[in-house]
């Protein structure tokens, strides 16, 4: 936490003033625990509508980047802000200020984010697991909020499951469900934490296909995944991680069919 | 693939020709004629036991049947009643708060929390009651005001506290203690990942607690909370230490010290106290059902299962004809009842 100096960066985020931030700007970000460094110094910009996807090898940090996001991990240096905003800090006359769990939430539920285990709520139906952060978090009237609730449903194919607890639905409707739950925040950027990792292989292709038509609707999209043929068709740009750094960024067609550094190309040979 | 079929062709005892359905077994079941013998000179034991109290002039059962409704002992089963209630409502919400502290990141509201179950679980609860019984000897006076200073309102222990006050305050405090560890293990066994994904909904942390982790932990607090409840209905009997006399137990030795008849009035005061555990019993049975939702209820599946295995049940009486007609598929459980009628959808 001593390595915080915002002084020494102040430089960018005076130079994108002029223009839309971009959505997600991590510079210099790490991450320790203990003595652990999992993160090592991350810089990434993400765009608006881009669609940007993490791969790497378990424990290479993809997960912990993802969290750091919406601020459920506290960085241990760097900055990183989403639209513009600082995460999880406040500055004023060049200090840092830590948020007051109260404007954490509020930066939360602009982000949305998917869970590998799907993180349903297991007492409440589909519906009411859309249902419930809009009418808690945000206020909204109840026979409003169903009616979006059940419009994303059917967004993800799950009209008739809506009073189906989740017990009672596959892992791939499950996910599918926590997708439109997400959505409900009518957030500005999405998070996918290996969406598709603890699905059976048959089911996967559903929640893809979900993920593949919220890319299309312009969604600001970061997914961890180990889904190559995903990376390849949706998304904007690659990003390989290894040992807590960016080990290759960039193009994904490129990174994939061609890639430079060798750790990409171990990596890819056992994936591809 | 019936032509690489290895059988050999002579055989008779082979069953017919479609390979693809498996014959069920029909085997003679494995007596147990042990069981048999032992369940019968147990229920022998029993009976002899009870036709033995039965006419046992000790027990007096037309005393038990004149004192059951009495005024006086159905008084004293209102205030155990009483008692049970309020303390445990008392030790509910205390051992919430004590579970809560437990779990905090401060370390001194932690350390406190333990202090309280230090001190709390580790001494007799009769013990307790009679420390409270003495409370005026020890604090003559309730001050409210500001420490060292003169008092805003002061009031005298012994006209502000009844024995009853007394009683539920010794009760509920130590019970609180338990109740602190039954709900600690209940918060800690819901999944990390519901807290994760109701922060990243932007929930607050109360929302949080009220709306996702206290719901689902109620499945694992309700059980043990029941066994706290009917504990608490029978610890009643100890608040004599206070001395608070007004209660079955106590209600009852009594009566008894005036007829010199104490057994009946002790059989009263224990069909009192099972009538008040099966009525807790059945409460709790309920509330199980209600916190099970979602997780617990998966014989609910009638929309998938109903019309799956409810037609091959249908099926199952065609075995036990000696040609096994094989319409049966091969996973039939012997001993399925038929699920509910999916008709019940909602």
């Amino acid at each position: 936490m001593s390595d915080m100096n915002p002084s020494a960066r102040n430089t960018p985020a005076a130079a994108s003033v002029a223009t839309a931030p971009p959505m997600v700007l991590a510079e210099q970000v790490s991450k320790s625990f203990g003595s652990n460094e999992v993160l090592k110094s991350i810089s990434l910009e993400v765009k608006r509508g881009e669609v940007m996807c993490l791969v790497g090898p378990s424990g290479s940090g993809k997960s912990t980047f993802l969290r750091c996001i919406n601020h459920l991990e506290v960085l241990s240096a760097g900055r990183l802000s989403v639209d513009g905003e600082l995460i999880g800090y406040r500055e004023a006359n060049g200090k840092l200020y830590e948020m007051a769990p109260k404007e954490a939430a509020r930066q939360r539920r602009d982000i949305g984010m998917v869970f590998q285990r799907f993180n349903l709520f297991p007492h409440m139906t589909a519906l009411q697991n859309v249902m419930e952060a809009p009418i808690r978090v945000k206020g909204l009237p109840k026979a409003q909020v169903e009616q979006t609730a059940r419009a994303l449903l059917a967004r993800v194919g799950l009209a008739e499951r809506a009073e189906y607890y989740p017990a009672h639905l596959s892992g791939g409707q499950q996910q599918r469900v926590a997708i439109a739950r997400a959505l409900a925040m009518e957030p500005k950027l999405m998070l996918f934490d290996e969406p598709t990792s603890a699905l059976d292989p048959e089911l996967v292709g559903e929640v893809l296909d979900v993920m593949k038509g919220l890319a299309k609707s312009g969604m600001t999209m970061i997914v961890v995944t180990h889904e190559m043929g995903f990376a390849k068709e949706v998304a904007d740009s690659l990003v390989f991680m290894d040992g807590g750094v960016v080990v290759e960024a960039g193009d994904p067609d490129e990174i994939l069919t061609n890639p430079q550094h060798r750790r990409t190309q171990a990596f890819l040979s056992k994936v591809l | 693939m019936s032509t690489t079929n290895p059988k050999p062709t002579g055989g008779a005892t082979l069953p017919p020709t479609e390979p693809a359905h498996s014959v069920p077994i029909k085997a003679i079941k494995l007596r147990h004629p042990w069981r048999m013998v032992f369940a019968i000179l147990l229920v022998l034991v029993f009976v002899s036991v009870l036709v033995d109290a039965a006419f046992r002039p000790a027990y007096d059962w037309p005393a038990v049947g004149t004192y059951l409704f009495d005024r006086r002992i159905s008084q004293a089963a209102v205030v155990t009643l009483q008692l049970t209630v309020y303390s445990m409502v008392i030790a509910i919400i205390l051992g919430v708060i004590l579970a809560v502290m437990r779990l905090s990141p401060n370390p001194v509201v932690k350390s406190l929390a333990w202090f309280y179950l230090w001190v709390f679980r580790g001494t007799p609860v009769y013990v307790q009651l009679t420390i409270w019984g003495l409370i005026s000897l020890i604090y003559s006076t309730i001050d409210i005001g500001i420490p060292f200073m003169d008092p805003w309102v002061s009031f005298s222990t012994n006209a502000a506290l009844s024995t009853f006050t007394i009683a539920i305050i010794g009760l509920a405090l130590n019970e609180a203690a338990y109740m602190a560890e039954i709900v600690r293990a209940g918060l800690l066994a819901v999944d990390p990942g519901q807290e994760e994904a109701a922060t990243a909904l932007g929930m607050s942390w109360s929302q949080t607690m009220t709306r996702v982790i206290l719901p689902q932990s109620m499945r694992v607090i309700i059980p043990p909370t029941g066994n706290e409840v009917i504990s608490m209905l029978k610890t009643t009997s100890l608040v004599t230490a206070v001395p608070f006399s007004f209660e079955l137990f106590t209600r009852s030795r009594d009566i008894s010290a005036e007829t010199f008849n104490p057994i009946p009035l002790l059989i009263v005061a224990s069909i009192w106290y099972l009538f008040f555990t099966s009525i807790l019993m059945v409460g709790q049975y309920f509330l199980e059902k209600r916190f099970a939702r979602g997780v617990g209820d998966r014989q609910d599946d009638k929309k998938d299962l109903g019309t799956g295995t409810g037609v091959v049940t249908g099926v199952v009486p065609v075995v036990g004809s000696g040609q096994p007609t094989v319409i049966v598929p091969p996973t039939i459980k012997p001993k399925t009842t038929p699920p509910t009628n999916p008709g019940g959808q909602s």
